[in-house]
């Protein structure tokens, strides 16, 4: 090599040499601590995502249907006026379809009480119609029930509301517990990477001082933090989102193309939720970095 | 001047350093010299009185001029305050580096300058393997680097033996020559002797002038 080539490699390497330590005993800790609560915080992202649409599931299956029950009047039997009443209500907007349950469905549904093949061929069963609501635009009670008036049938529209509007709290309360868990633990985190940023930056206090000594402006010392700190915090999230995302994909793999379970169903793109936590952590740092750089440098005169 | 409640450092002193001056700083251990040295180059600020430095009030500037003025003074601190991750060049580039200046503008100047200290073969050196006359050389080219209007150096033969001291002794006065105001704090009387510069006293807070000592090792009573 010849020294011209020496002498370019040494300036390479002088243009690069950052002013802070780049090893530093703490930061084994400060990355493996901030990777462990970018993984929870991003897996308790994705279960809030998967409770979320699990929820909807529930009060989407709900609403998207209704039962009728009809009673026969006239000279109608049983039979002839639930296929009325059904006739009647498909033409509503907002139904997709409404089926008479022939007598066979009816008596599957009182198995569980009565057993099979226990019911006695004329146990008057009720007239059921199932309509199928459109889940996007169901139809409203009131227009079911002023269709069957038109029809001139004695129908009663299964009142599901009442005990929907329950399951529909319910499924608020999913969706408000996972997010207060997730704003818990992206306070955490946020939190720890604040603390640990701090304890980086007073383990540097030499470092503060002589550059402060040395003529530099506050800003410039405090961004030599601030990148550190970023740059630490997204390195260390990024394995922690990573892995996050690699166990929401065994998850998923795991439970079929239905997800985990219908109680978790996670779906691909909810894994891309965990890109947003490195940034945001890297975010976390460079701000509590520069607090804590302009909090040492204020106590210099 | 004093350092939180204790009693006052430093009291009554009132002095001016002409530009382009060599002085040197004496006085016992404890005196206050490290102080005194500590308000002129920013890194207390004065309880009571004021200090004017290049025609400017600095007791009172607000912070964010300070860094501006800083620039224009070299510092050999005590301590030297070496970055101990940084090599002896970066080290003594540092007061560039913090004006964000490029490297390639300043790389041959300041190899020059660690040269010209003894230091050119221990560029990529880190300061901990340095001996401690190495260090102190280290710190004079540090402080000297920026072309400084104002040179401080707070016992800067301090750690080194008496042909080492001589040296950077001629090096303080070769800067001295290029234009610099020179204040080095010491307490080697044989070095003040041979320099033949004027000298400050401090005494229990209190500063006196005092002629250059003509003899080597003479003590001069504080009046
Ligand atoms: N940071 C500080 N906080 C409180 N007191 C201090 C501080 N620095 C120095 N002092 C006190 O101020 C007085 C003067 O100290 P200074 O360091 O200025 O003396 P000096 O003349 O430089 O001594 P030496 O020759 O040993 O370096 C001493 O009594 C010392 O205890
Ligand atoms: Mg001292």
């Amino acid at each position: 090599m010849s020294e011209i080539e020496a002498r370019q490699t040494d300036a390479e390497r002088r243009r690069i040499t950052p002013l802070l330590p780049v090893t530093d005993g703490r930061d084994g800790g400060l990355v493996f601590t901030v990777a462990v609560l970018a993984f929870i915080a991003c897996l308790a992202v994705i279960a809030a995502l998967a409770a979320d649409r699990a929820a909807q599931g529930w009060t989407s299956d709900l609403s998207a249907s209704v039962t009728l029950q009809v009673r026969p009047k006239g000279g109608d039997t049983g039979p002839e006026a639930a296929a009325r009443a059904a006739e009647a209500v498909a033409g509503v907007k907002g139904v997709v379809e409404a089926r008479a349950l022939d007598r066979k469905s009816a008596e599957a549904l009182l198995e569980p009480w009565l057993g099979k093949d226990n019911i006695p061929q004329d146990l008057p069963l009720p007239q059921l119609v199932t309509v199928d609501l459109d889940p996007k635009a169901p139809a409203s009670l009131a227009s079911l029930n002023a269709a069957l008036a038109t029809a001139h049938l004695d129908a009663s529209v299964d009142d599901r509301q009442r005990w929907m509007s329950d399951v529909r709290r319910a499924a608020d309360l999913v969706r408000l517990a996972a997010v207060v868990a997730c704003l818990i633990l992206a306070a955490a985190a946020g939190s720890v990477i604040a603390f640990a940023t701090r304890q980086g930056l007073a383990a540097r206090r030499d470092v503060v001082e002589v550059l402060h000594l040395c003529g530099a402006e506050d800003q410039f010392v405090a961004n030599l933090f601030m990148g550190r700190f970023a740059v630490l915090a997204l390195q260390a999230s990024a394995y922690g989102a990573l892995a996050a995302a690699a166990g929401g994909a065994g998850l998923r793999l795991l439970g079929g193309s239905d997800g985990f379970s219908p109680a978790l169903p996670i779906a691909w793109q909810d894994l891309a939720i965990c890109a947003g936590a490195p940034i945001l952590a890297a975010l976390v740092a460079a701000l509590s970095a520069r607090s804590a750089a302009m909090a040492i440098l204020r106590a210099q005169p | 001047m004093r350092y939180g409640t204790s009693p006052d450092v430093l009291r009554d002193i009132s002095f001016s350093l002409a530009p382009g001056s060599f002085h040197f700083l004496t006085g016992a251990s404890g005196a206050g010299k490290s102080s005194l040295l500590k308000l002129i180059y920013l890194a207390q600020r004065p309880s009571r009185g004021e200090i004017t430095l290049f025609g400017q009030d600095v007791g009172r500037a607000p912070r964010d001029a300070l860094p501006a003025l800083r620039r224009r003074i070299g510092v050999v601190f005590q301590e030297f305050h070496l970055l101990d991750h940084l090599t002896v060049f970066d080290n003594a580039a540092l007061p560039l580096r913090v004006t964000e200046q490029r490297t390639d503008l300043y790389r041959s100047d300041v190899s020059e300058l660690l040269q010209w200290v003894g230091l050119g073969a221990r560029l990529e050196s880190y300061p901990p393997t340095l001996s401690g006359g190495e260090k102190q050389r280290l710190a004079i080219a540090r402080a000297v680097v920026n072309r400084p209007d104002i040179l401080l150096a707070d016992e800067p033969t301090g750690n080194v033996d008496h042909a080492m001291a001589l040296r950077i002794l001629r090096l303080l006065v070769e800067l001295n020559r290029m234009g610099a105001t020179v204040l080095i704090a010491s307490h080697d009387e044989d070095l003040v002797a041979r320099s033949g510069m004027p000298v400050l006293h401090l005494d229990d807070g209190v500063l006196t002038r005092q002629p250059p000592r003509s003899a080597p090792g003479r003590d001069t009573a504080p009046s």
